[in-house]
């Protein structure tokens, strides 16, 4: 990648993305950019195409109609595996479900990318594994199995795993939903960290209290497309759409 | 040991029950030997039909449709024809036909002996079922891990041989013990072409010494205890392989 972008220039760019599952259109007409060090929240009723519209922006769903840029790479020309590999780094996302490898360790779930895939150093991306084990407070849990943890300590597993690929971006997609109320508060604490230390974060949620404390900026969609965005003391405070006002009086 | 020999001579010489390969040394040595071919044949064939269950497995996943279609194809046709058949197809069909014909004397030379045909036919054989056993271990995996592969940048192969393989092996290494039990049964046929395993060595010992039920208790026998070490033996590497709260906690014998 090397280049460094100005800062001006959005570290991602979606235009006018349109995407259909058989007959049933997700998204329909979606742009947006996302520039470094952004905290971005997509909120909206469930089946509006919000987590497809993130898996868009890692090229785990692949548009229809419309461009999206990622850093230097146009994700729907990435012709070479290097490429996508590069792309691949260059946005790491955390799951709903976790999706841990059952089979790996902790220690190894965090490190089987950086190792088999980016073919770093073993000893070095093993250090780096025990540091953000230790920022993401799993000291300790090295050797345990993912079903030997909790959901919360599963969650900032993966979100060890998907910091280890060094990233310019991650994406989270509702990675609270499948956490109980007590636990979600930890996951959280450490997606703040996060966003204050300016990592670029893209975060699909429900957590509306969450999202008004951290976004820089909040996107309501509904039917797959974009109502209204802006900072979240506008989305929040002074929702312009009768359909964001409808969906926050039941949410908040 | 002489004592145990001398045992097995008395009880002939008084009772006519003639367990010659215990305390005749020819015999014994020619069932050892039969008993190691067995071994080799049965090892050879174990590797050959995992390496076989693996690729079928991976290309009956194939992308492009001919080779998935090709793939399950000759997974159908192994499967669903008799291994003596194939045994015979592979040594008396396809062997003369490969083989080159020696211009002076107007004979074929064979290119591969009755042992590399009988690893390669039984290999196929039980590999395609260990192809099945495999598959139906990858279709287990949840599609939400193959998506997390994909956005950790694995390849189709990475994602196959660090997560998904590993997680299939677990799922299925019970059918694969079966089908591993049943591929060394299946090595006796190829006594039918000639492989001088156990039982064609027995055969040839009772033809001799008219012993026919002494040494069929000594073939079952031998065979009780070969499958039941492996089984006890893949019981082991269940046990090995089971992970923390992964798939079943059901004991393996």
């Amino acid at each position: 990648m090397g280049i460094p972008l100005p800062a001006a220039q959005p570290l991602i760019e979606l235009h006018d993305i349109h995407k259909s599952f058989g007959a049933h259109k997700v998204l329909a007409g979606i742009s947006m950019d996302v520039r470094q060090g952004e905290a971005v929240c997509l909120i909206g009723p469930s089946g509006s195409g919000k987590s497809t519209l993130l898996r868009c922006m890692n090229g785990l769903v692949l548009p229809d109609q419309g461009t999206v840029r990622i850093g230097p790479f146009d994700v729907g020309r990435i012709r070479h595996d290097r490429d996508k590999i590069a792309m691949r780094k260059y946005v790491s996302i955390v799951f709903q479900q976790y999706n841990l490898y059952p089979h790996k360790t902790v220690l190894q779930n965090v490190t089987l990318a950086p190792i088999h895939v980016l073919k770093q150093d073993r000893a070095e991306v093993e250090a780096r594994a025990h540091a953000l084990l230790a920022k993401v407070r799993l000291s300790g849990k090295e050797n345990s199995y993912p079903s030997q943890l909790s959901g919360g300590q599963q969650q900032r597993v993966a979100i060890a795993r998907a910091l280890a690929m060094r990233p310019n971006v991650i994406l989270f997609d509702e990675v609270t939903a499948a956490l109980d109320p007590e636990t979600v508060g930890e996951v959280l604490a450490t997606i703040r960290e996060l966003v204050e230390e300016g990592l670029t974060c893209i975060l699909v949620t429900h957590e509306m209290g969450f999202a008004r404390e951290v976004a820089h900026r909040v996107y309501f969609t509904d039917q797959g497309v974009i109502l209204e965005d802006g900072p979240p003391e506008q989305i929040f405070g002074a929702p312009r759409h009768e359909r964001t006002k409808a969906f926050l009086s039941q949410v908040l | 040991m002489q004592g145990v020999w001398d045992w097995f001579r008395w009880l002939y010489d008084q009772y006519g029950i003639n367990f010659s390969v215990f305390y005749d040394p020819f015999d014994r040595s020619s069932v050892l030997g039969g008993l190691l071919t067995t071994l080799k044949l049965a090892g050879a064939c174990l590797l050959g039909s995992l390496v076989v269950g693996v690729v079928m497995a991976w290309l009956q996943g194939s992308r492009v449709a001919p080779v998935r279609r090709a793939a399950i194809g000759l997974v159908e046709f192994i499967r669903n024809t008799p291994p003596l058949v194939q045994l015979y197809f592979f040594y008396f069909g396809l062997s003369p036909f490969l083989s080159p014909v020696d211009p002076h004397t107007g004979l074929a030379q064979p290119i591969l002996g009755a042992y590399l045909w009988a690893v390669i036919a039984l290999s196929l054989y039980e590999g395609v079922f260990n192809a099945e056993a495999l598959r139906a271990g990858i279709d287990a995996v949840p599609q939400t891990t193959i998506e997390t592969c994909e956005a950790f940048a694995m390849s189709r192969w990475q994602t196959f041989t660090l997560v998904v393989l590993p997680l299939a092996l677990r799922t299925s290494l019970p059918a694969l013990t079966n089908n591993t039990v049943n591929l060394i049964k299946s090595t006796t046929l190829a006594y039918a072409i000639g492989v001088p395993e156990i039982l064609s060595i027995s055969t040839q010992i009772w033809a001799d010494r008219l012993n026919v039920l002494e040494m069929m208790i000594v073939l079952l026998a031998v065979y009780m205890l070969l499958i039941g070490a492996l089984t006890a033996g893949m019981g082991t590497i269940e046990r090995q392989l089971r992970i923390p709260g992964f798939g079943g906690q059901g004991a393996a014998r």
